[in-house]
């Protein structure tokens, strides 16, 4: 059984990566990969009441799943999404988690609202209007897989466009120590079940059982090891290097996902 | 908005159980329904001091995992193996499952806090030097949102795509749709679905600080409800294609309906948009029309705005005449496992041919004009309908009925 997609657009947010444009010239090899913080920029999509109440993880996915739209140059109101991370919000989770531990415990209502994984979507559904379908899920280290197996099944099923965005910020300690993700790192795409003129690339995928393919580059390798979002990279630096060829990316502990890639242009 | 698609095919629910505190398995909810029982009481829930009530599960703390299973041990996962337990439920499914090749059995849960009780107990812990949380704290077999999916995907050897939903109180609905999607997209022969969700501090804490759980057992449809009672429950229910010999008593999942408010994080749309858009959505998929559903399982969570909303938008699409309840009154708002426990409670409408009559109820609010039943109704149930709607806009209608 093999699910097929077309990639209208693409959205890359993480460590040294400001763009998918920059995260490209990395992947393919064009340009040096130079680690550095990543910078959030605020959502300015939100009306300002909301943007004020919106973390890590909300920035994060709504910048990439901005550049992915614009990029594919498409109405956001008319697509489906599937938004999936390992760990929803980790400083409101916190927080939330300290003011619980004290006496008296006092919980703010804003940070309880945004405490649901479903935060970000919740917000992009606000800043955009989509009022579509929008799933979001959860698969700890196999959540970019469990989110692409999802979305390109709702595409084939459902015959509609989709906007997938994956997506993982740090903890602070104490959790931080538990699950030390050290960055926050996102991707989205946009995906389409016909051939369009913005394709960039077909995209097959079957379950298999083989090992997940690993990037050759050391910084980027550690990058895709420890942020459960970045297990996307080699499926992007196919698509950078726009070429046809397999790659297996990695999911559960026992199936895999292995994606025939083969560029439109 | 969107072009409309032609109906979905329908999927067999093979078995099922629910537990929750109106009962342990199918036999025990449904002698609850029919005596018009409530399991919600006063609070007395670990360390909280909120004058609310809560459907808390008799015996989730004497439950034990199994041993190599250790490191999921967890209210949550307490709860799940719980359930799996009632109604010959985990020896049904292990007979189904061996008909199956283990890669091609999805596991599709919802849950809004999976485990994090143990976190919330764990930061009461923290070293006084260091501040680190203890060292037997496990974050990803607890804590993680995944952490009951993989519970069960390793409890009973399932290896195929594996994932929790987690839309807040829509996330067992919308497991439905997953499955449904993959089973017919050829990617799998069966999944188990199903929705778990415990009490625990952030929830109990975080509803009382919004203003929206009630110091009384929840009270949908009344004209003097104020909140929401929070309870406990795991319902599971196993899918598969249904077979061309089917059984004229089968129950299928006929149609799912999935939309998004786009309106506020923790406020339903005022007239009902988002809700409208899903049983419609729901209708369209099972290729019915609003006056083939029988009974309607309202979301009906008993707090003033989302009673509102949704009758409104019930009233939109069916009149004022299909007959609809809201469970919640007796179980509680079971949050990540509602949309699981009400598919049950949908499933049992249909197969003993009861409407369970809203209790707690004592005057029905006037100006809600959706049918609102306060007392059961014995006839027979071909099709149900059930609502579940979650902060963050997000919403999702399933129905379920017999063949043909």
């Amino acid at each position: 059984m093999t699910l097929v997609a077309y990639v209208n657009g693409l959205g890359l947010l993480g460590p040294g990566l400001a763009n998918w444009r920059d995260a490209a010239a990395v992947l393919s090899g064009k340009a040096d990969y130079a680690p550095a913080p990543t910078v959030l920029p605020s959502p300015m999509q939100l009306p300002p009441a909301e943007r004020r109440r919106t973390g890590r993880v909300v920035k994060l996915a709504l910048a990439v799943a901005c550049e992915a739209t614009t990029s594919a140059d498409v109405d956001p109101a008319t697509l489906a999404s599937v938004f999936t991370s390992s760990g929803g919000d980790g400083h409101n989770c916190h927080e939330l988690c300290e003011s619980l531990a004290r006496q008296p415990r006092e919980v703010s209502p804003t940070r309880f609202s945004n405490s649901v994984h479903n935060v970000a979507a919740g917000y992009w559904s606000i800043a955009t209007g989509a009022r579509g379908p929008s799933n979001v899920l959860c698969a700890f280290d196999a959540s970019f897989g469990a989110g692409l197996l999802e979305a390109m099944t709702q595409v084939a099923v459902d015959g509609e466009s989709l906007l997938l965005v994956a997506y993982d910020t740090e903890y602070p300690e104490p959790i931080h120590a538990k699950r030390p993700i050290p960055d926050a790192f996102g991707a989205a795409l946009v995906l389409t079940p016909h051939r369009q003129r913005a394709s960039l690339a077909r995209i097959g995928l079957e379950l298999c059982d083989g090992p997940a393919d690993v990037l050759q580059d050391p910084r980027l390798e550690r990058l895709r090891v420890s942020i459960p979002a970045a297990r996307c990279l080699p499926l992007l630096r196919r698509l950078a290097l726009n070429e046809s060829g397999t790659t297996v990316l990695d999911y559960l502990d026992g199936p895999r996902l292995a994606l025939k890639i083969e560029p439109c242009a | 908005m969107r072009p409309s698609r032609p109906p979905t095919n329908p999927i067999l629910v093979r078995s099922c159980t629910a537990s929750s505190c109106i009962g342990l398995g199918v036999t025990q909810t449904l002698e609850s329904l029919l005596a018009g029982r409530s399991g919600l009481k006063a609070c007395e829930f670990e360390s909280v001091a909120i004058d609310t009530c809560v459907g808390e599960v008799p015996g989730v703390d004497g439950v034990a995992l199994p041993g190599e299973l250790a490191k999921f041990d967890c209210r949550n996962n307490r709860l799940a193996e719980l359930a799996l337990r009632q109604d010959g439920f985990l020896e049904d499914i292990e007979r189904a499952a061996r008909r199956w090749d283990p890669r091609r059995i999805g596991v599709f849960i919802g849950t809004s806090t999976s485990g994090i009780l143990q976190t919330e107990i764990a930061y009461r812990h923290r070293d006084p030097v260091t501040g680190a949380l203890p060292a037997d704290f496990e974050y990803a077999g607890t804590h993680n949102s995944f952490s009951v999916a993989d519970y069960l995907r390793h409890r009973l050897r399932l290896d195929g795509p594996a994932m929790v939903v987690s839309c807040a109180c829509a996330s067992s609905a919308k497991v439905f749709a997953s499955a449904q999607r993959m089973l017919e997209a050829g990617l799998i022969d069966a999944a188990l679905v199903g929705g778990v969700d415990s009490l625990c501090l952030t929830t109990l804490y975080g509803f009382h600080s919004l203003q929206l759980s009630s110091g009384l057992p929840c009270r949908p449809f009344d004209i003097a409800r104020d909140g929401i009672s929070i309870g406990e429950a795991a319902a599971f229910a196993w899918l598969e294609r249904p077979p061309g010999n089917m059984d004229s008593d089968s129950i299928l999942l006929l149609g799912v309906g999935e939309s998004s408010d786009a309106h506020h994080m923790s406020a339903p749309h005022p007239e009902g948009l988002g809700a409208r858009l899903a049983m419609q959505a729901a209708l369209r998929a099972a290729g019915l029309d609003a006056g083939d559903i029988d009974y309607i399982n309202l979301h009906g969570t008993a707090t003033p705005s989302n009673d509102r909303s949704e009758s409104q938008a019930v009233t939109a699409v069916f009149g004022a005449t299909t007959p609809g309840s809201s469970t919640k009154g007796a179980t509680g708002h079971t949050l990540g496992a509602a949309g699981a426990l009400e598919a049950v409670v949908s499933a049992i409408a249909i197969r003993f041919g009861v409407m369970p009559g809203g209790v707690n109820t004592a005057r029905v609010d006037p100006t809600l004009t959706a049918h609102y039943l306060r007392e059961n109704r014995r006839v027979p149930v071909r099709r149900v309908l059930s609502n579940s709607f979650g902060f963050g806009g997000t919403n999702c209608s399933l129905i379920f009925g017999r063949p043909g």
